[in-house]
């Protein structure tokens, strides 16, 4: 029997790769592997995360670069056969430059490099990536970086909140992203691009299992 | 083939927070520099390219900066070019 499996994809630079694996494998018994930037084959995993760090020194712009390996090229029939893809920081970053996602990630409003925990709202369900069948309801996950300043034109924003891909918002914006925008997702639901961490809210003894929701749905169908 | 040196300016529309160019404008305050009304901060990038003709190298050019130099959601771009 073949085992689910979520690749991980590993940048020069990407520094989240090891703790995404930890905590898909350590607290959920996800198998996953390791999938090197240059590997174009993606046939031997059920879904794919972009991690966070810092692909290629954030030359020229964060993930301007990355979106031109090999692997990002073979996302695309990925991302059409509708397996799932979850871009976490600099994954958000990769998705938008890339586009896969609208929009793009901006230096903090503040300049500083952000590391807290925030209280984020869960706005969509979009895609079954977060735990919110009742209603509205909040969570909290660590952030940590510098350039995630959500921005889009009117347009995109208008398309975003009619077609419910808006799926977390922060209650107190720490960046200044355009209409408090976290996190989003493609029209389809299989594509997630969040700046927060959810594979650092994944145990108790880190702070929190608030993040443990989402890795897990990436064994939906 | 002809030679040319290329300057490629990207700057962030107008339209995008620059707080980098706000940081910088209230350091150049400070230094005691007045009159200043606003301050932007861009990038210049310098490429030695070779092709036939200028028309052939423009299309380069424009696809690069539309590709990769700049990031049109958030940024502008315009570029000199000069036959070496």
């Amino acid at each position: 029997m073949d085992y689910f499996t979520v690749g991980v994809v590993v940048f020069p630079g990407s520094n989240c790769d090891r703790d995404v694996s930890w905590a898909l494998e350590g607290c959920l018994d996800i198998r996953t592997k390791y999938l090197w930037h240059e590997s174009s084959d993606l046939s031997d995993v059920d879904a794919i995360v972009l991690p966070g760090g810092f692909s290629y020194g954030d030359y020229l712009r964060c993930g301007a670069i990355a979106r031109f390996s090999p692997l990002i090229n073979a996302l695309d029939e990925f991302v059409k056969s509708g397996k799932r893809v979850l871009g976490i920081c600099n994954g958000f970053q990769i998705l938008t430059e890339s586009g896969f996602l609208p929009g793009a990630l901006v230096a903090n409003k503040n300049l500083n490099f952000i590391c807290d925990d925030v209280e984020l709202d869960i706005v969509s369900s979009k895609g079954g990536w977060f735990n919110n069948v009742d209603e509205k309801q909040t969570i909290k996950l660590p952030i940590a970086h510098g350039e995630g300043r959500y921005h889009c034109n009117s347009d995109t924003l208008k398309k975003l909140v009619d077609n419910e891909l808006i799926a977390l918002r922060y209650k107190n914006n720490p960046n200044g992203s355009s209409f408090d925008i976290a996190g989003i997702t493609n029209e389809k639901g299989n594509v997630l691009g969040l700046m927060p961490h959810p594979e650092r809210a994944c145990d108790e003894t880190i702070g929190g299992t608030d993040g443990l929701f989402t890795l897990k749905s990436l064994i939906l169908k | 083939m002809d030679q040319f040196a290329v300057k490629v300016f990207v700057r962030l529309r107008p339209s995008v927070l620059d707080p980098a160019g706000e940081a910088t404008k209230s350091a150049s305050i400070k230094l005691g520099a007045e009159g200043i009304k606003s301050l932007r901060i861009g990038k210049m990038i310098e490429v030695k390219i070779e092709g036939n003709g200028e028309n052939e190298v423009r299309e380069k050019i424009d696809l690069l900066c539309d590709r990769l130099f700049a990031n049109t959601v958030i940024e502008d771009y315009e570029y000199s070019l000069e036959k070496l």
